[in-house]
C-alpha cells in the first residue's frame, strides 16, 4: 500500500507541473497539451481513490471532448500569427502575491481542522459503476434526465452563436 | 486515521488548493481569453478531485454523483463559451482581454 502513496506523489506532481506549464506556454497550444496532460493525471487521481466510473468519465468528457473543441478553437482561432499578449511584469507579480496568498488562506484553515475519515478508498466499492449507477437511476433520476435537457439546449445555444448571420 | 497505511485526506486537500491557486493566477495573469478558459477548467477539476476524494473517504456515493452532474454541466458550458469565443473573435479579430474591456466599467 506504500505504492498508492508514492503513486499519489507522482500523479499530483505531474498534474502540477502541467498546470504551471499551461500558464508559462507562451503558445495556446502548448497550453491545450499541457492542460490534457494535467487532466490525465487528475484522472489517476480518480482511479486512486477507486472512483472508477468518475475516472472513465473524466478521461471521455475532458480528455476528448473538452480538449477537441479547445484544440478546434485554437485552430480556428489562428492565434499564432497574430502574436503573443504582452502582459505587463506588475501585473504578472501582483497576480503571483494573490494566488500565493489565496493558498497560503485555503491552507491554514484547512490545517486547522482535524479531519476524521470514516471509510479506506482503497477497500470501499461506492465508486463501481454498480453501485453509482443504481444511485444515479434511484435517487438522482429527475437531475440525470433534466441535464440532457441542459443538454440540448447547449447545443442549439452553440450552433446558434456559430452562426454567421446573427446580428 | 488509524491505519497509517492510507493516503490522508489532507494530501487532497493541498494538492487541490494548490491546483485552485494556480487556475486562479492564471485568470490573474493571461491576457489570453482562451487561456484564461483554462484555467476556470483548471479550478473546476480541482474541485471536483476534492469532493470525489470526500466522498471517497466518507463512503458516501451522493458526492461522486455530484462530480458527475458536474462534468455534465461543464461540458456544456465549454462548448457555450467556446462558441462565444468564436464568434467575438470573428466580430473584433481579437480575444485580448485588455480590448474586450467594453462592459469593464
Amino acid at each position: 500500500m506504500i505504492f498508492s502513496k508514492y503513486l499519489f506523489f507522482i500523479l499530483s506532481f505531474i498534474a502540477i507541473y502541467a498546470a504551471l506549464k499551461v500558464l508559462i506556454s507562451k503558445k495556446p497550444m502548448h497550453s491545450v497539451l499541457y492542460l490534457t496532460l494535467a487532466f490525465f493525471a487528475i484522472g489517476g487521481h480518480y482511479i486512486l481513490l477507486n472512483a472508477q466510473f468518475l475516472a472513465v468519465v473524466h478521461i471521455i468528457v475532458y480528455a476528448g471532448a473538452i480538449m477537441v473543441l479547445f484544440i478546434y478553437t485554437v485552430m480556428l482561432l489562428n492565434l499564432n500569427i497574430q502574436g503573443e499578449f504582452p502582459k505587463t511584469r506588475l501585473t504578472a507579480i501582483a497576480s503571483a502575491i494573490a494566488g500565493g496568498l489565496l493558498l497560503t488562506v485555503l491552507i491554514a484553515v484547512f490545517r486547522t481542522y482535524d479531519l476524521k475519515m470514516a471509510a479506506d478508498p482503497s477497500l470501499n466499492q461506492i465508486g463501481l459503476v454498480k453501485n453509482l449507477g443504481k444511485v444515479l437511476f434511484e435517487e438522482y433520476y429527475l437531475p440525470f434526465e433534466l441535464s440532457s435537457i441542459l443538454f440540448l439546449a447547449a447545443m442549439v445555444g452553440a450552433v446558434m452563436l456559430g452562426k454567421k448571420d446573427i446580428y | 486515521m488509524q491505519n497509517l497505511n492510507i493516503i490522508p485526506i489532507d494530501y487532497y486537500i493541498f494538492f487541490c488548493s494548490a491546483l485552485f491557486a494556480i487556475g486562479v493566477v492564471g485568470v490573474l495573469v493571461k491576457r489570453n481569453a482562451l487561456v484564461i478558459f483554462m484555467s476556470i477548467e483548471l479550478m473546476l477539476n480541482s474541485a471536483n478531485l476534492l469532493l470525489a476524494a470526500f466522498s471517497a473517504y466518507r463512503n458516501d456515493p451522493a458526492g461522486q454523483i455530484f462530480v458527475f452532474f458536474i462534468m455534465v454541466v461543464a461540458a456544456a458550458e465549454v462548448a457555450i463559451g467556446l462558441a462565444l469565443l468564436v464568434m467575438i473573435y470573428r466580430s473584433t479579430n481579437t480575444i485580448d482581454i485588455n480590448v474586450l474591456n467594453k462592459l469593464k466599467w
